[in-house]
């Protein structure tokens, strides 16, 4: 019998232990999955909570309910990877032997990076809202807000989801203006990028955006430290911004895993081949989802995009045929605008997010780089995606892992 | 892409001023790209950055990020914003002759 083994049961691993289950024959091959937990967390939801649109109970779920039948899973710290020797030992000093790899350990978010961000004001003025934990605390204390200086700041790339900032700072307009307490607001957008964006395109676009909602944008911020006690943040060329509350992106990094392991570069995120997904070091260690260092999204859409490719690498390297090249470092994310509204991108590599129609050229429903309502709703739907389609390794229909050119206006 | 004299060489660079071929790049050509960027005279510490740039370059085909830098010599990330202010990973990849280190999206 041989092994596959999958570490990581978030998007990225769930999904392909129902791909490969579904590929391989159960007389040839076992499938192991493992993960520290059984909860699940529907990332793009941690959004919502703060205000209150989704409550925690919306976006976690156990694991085990979305590992397929015929793959074991093993609810275990993972203590270190010994690629070597193709095995993986478990915090118990169980080995887990293995004739092909697949790391899916995604990213965390690391507050403790910068200096006095977890001294005083954590989660009394400083929160994040990239767990379940803190999200809810700042959905508390958004309640509580009556106005003042709410700065939004991202310590540093790569973060996961990185339009997630600029949706927070749209859907707190929106939030505040409905509350009444907007006019006595001011928002700051505090980025270590030289826009609101990466990409030319949407940076214009979205920064446009920010203006109109009088949001204002700090950009080339990088995040030296926190001073909780004066309710300041201080960059590493001395430039400081006070606030009232303050919403954090910390430093994400890959999991303590992979640094255990020895593994992964300066940030724990593990070297790999960007169109075949195969690890750089070993020939039979592949790569998805967060835990890459690629220069693509960490979003659950290129987890998906990378899938499909990942599960044609796998079945041909155990056919012992050449891997192909075909991930494009494609990805397809909503954007909440607020007010009901959201906006659409589609990119890859090469090419930035441009406006068009999508997944339809010329029709649509969807607008890229444009706000509409019917965008607002393809977000509010891609739960029910995310939980029945998306896990079980299902296509979704008319969208392509490759990104294609047809519908957009370049 | 087009093509510019810098410190009397024909250079490759693209549309945001980024050389292209890295063997292109020499110790004068990095002094005139710190006069443009306005950070000159270059210094021993802004060299042992240039160094470092140049050679993880070679090996791993990428420009490093700032952090990368950082942790594989003895400049510290206070000191990087002095030496290459604002943004320091992109403008010591400029310096060295580099592409723009690759933004994660």
């Amino acid at each position: 019998m041989k092994k596959m083994l999958i570490l990581g049961a978030g998007t990225a691993g769930t999904m392909m232990s129902a791909k490969m289950r579904r590929a391989l024959p159960a007389d040839e091959w076992q499938i192991t999955i493992v993960d520290q937990d059984d909860r699940h967390i529907y990332q793009p939801g941690l959004l919502f909570i703060p205000f209150d649109v989704y409550r925690a109970r919306d976006v976690v779920k156990p694991r085990s309910r979305y590992i397929p039948p015929g793959v074991r899973f093993i609810v275990s710290p993972i203590d270190v990877i010994e690629p070597d020797d193709s095995r993986v030992r478990l915090g118990d000093g169980t080995l887990l032997h293995y004739d092909l790899l697949v790391i899916a350990t995604g990213s965390r978010i690391v507050p403790e990076e910068t200096e006095g961000m977890t001294d005083t004001g954590w989660q009394t003025s400083t929160f994040d809202f990239y767990t379940p934990e803190g999200a809810v605390a700042l959905r508390n204390a958004l309640d509580d807000f009556d106005g003042g200086r709410l700065v939004l700041n991202v310590v540093e790339m790569p973060i996961k989801c990185p339009i997630a900032p600029l949706e927070f700072v749209f859907l707190a307009d929106w939030f505040l203006t409905v509350n009444g307490t907007r006019d006595r607001t001011e928002i700051i957008y505090a980025t270590p990028l030289d826009g609101a964006f990466t990409k030319p395109r949407a940076s214009e676009i979205l920064g446009h955006m920010l203006e109109e909602k009088n949001i204002g944008l700090e950009p080339l911020f990088s995040t030296g430290s926190v001073d909780g006690e004066k309710q300041v943040i201080r960059s590493w060329d001395d430039r400081e911004i006070g606030y009232d509350l303050l919403v954090t992106i910390p430093t994400h990094m890959g999991s303590e895993t992979i640094e255990n392991s020895d593994m992964g570069d300066e940030l724990g995120f593990i070297p790999t081949h960007p169109n075949t997904l195969q690890s750089k070091g070993w020939e039979n260690v592949f790569v998805l989802g967060d835990a890459t260092d690629l220069p693509s999204s960490k979003a659950g859409s290129v987890a998906h995009f990378q899938g499909e490719v990942l599960e044609n690498n796998l079945l041909r390297i155990i056919d012992g045929r050449e891997l192909t090249e075909e991930f494009d470092g494609h990805a397809n994310c909503f954007i909440e605008t607020g007010f009901g509204k959201a906006a659409l991108i589609d990119f890859n590599y090469d090419v930035e997010p441009l406006p068009g129609r999508f997944p339809v050229p010329g029709i649509g429903p969807l607008r890229l780089l444009q706000e509409s309502e019917m965008n607002h709703w393809g977000k509010m739907a891609f739960r029910w995606i995310y939980w029945n389609m998306l896990l079980k390794g299902a296509e979704i229909p008319g969208i392509q892992s490759r990104m294609s050119m047809d519908g957009k206006w370049s | 892409m087009t093509t510019t004299m810098i410190a009397g060489h024909e250079i490759e660079i693209n549309d945001d001023g980024f050389m292209l071929n890295p063997d292109q790049w020499n110790p004068e050509i990095a002094n005139e790209l710190a006069v443009e960027a306005g950070i000159a005279p270059l210094t021993d510490r802004h060299w042992e950055v240039i160094d470092f740039c140049r050679r993880d370059n070679a090996e791993k085909g990428t420009p490093p990020g700032v952090r990368r830098i950082t942790k594989n010599t003895d400049v510290s990330m206070k000191e990087m914003y002095t030496l290459f202010p604002k943004g320091p990973g992109i403008l010591a990849a400029r310096v060295s002759g580099l592409t723009k280190p690759k933004g994660c999206i």
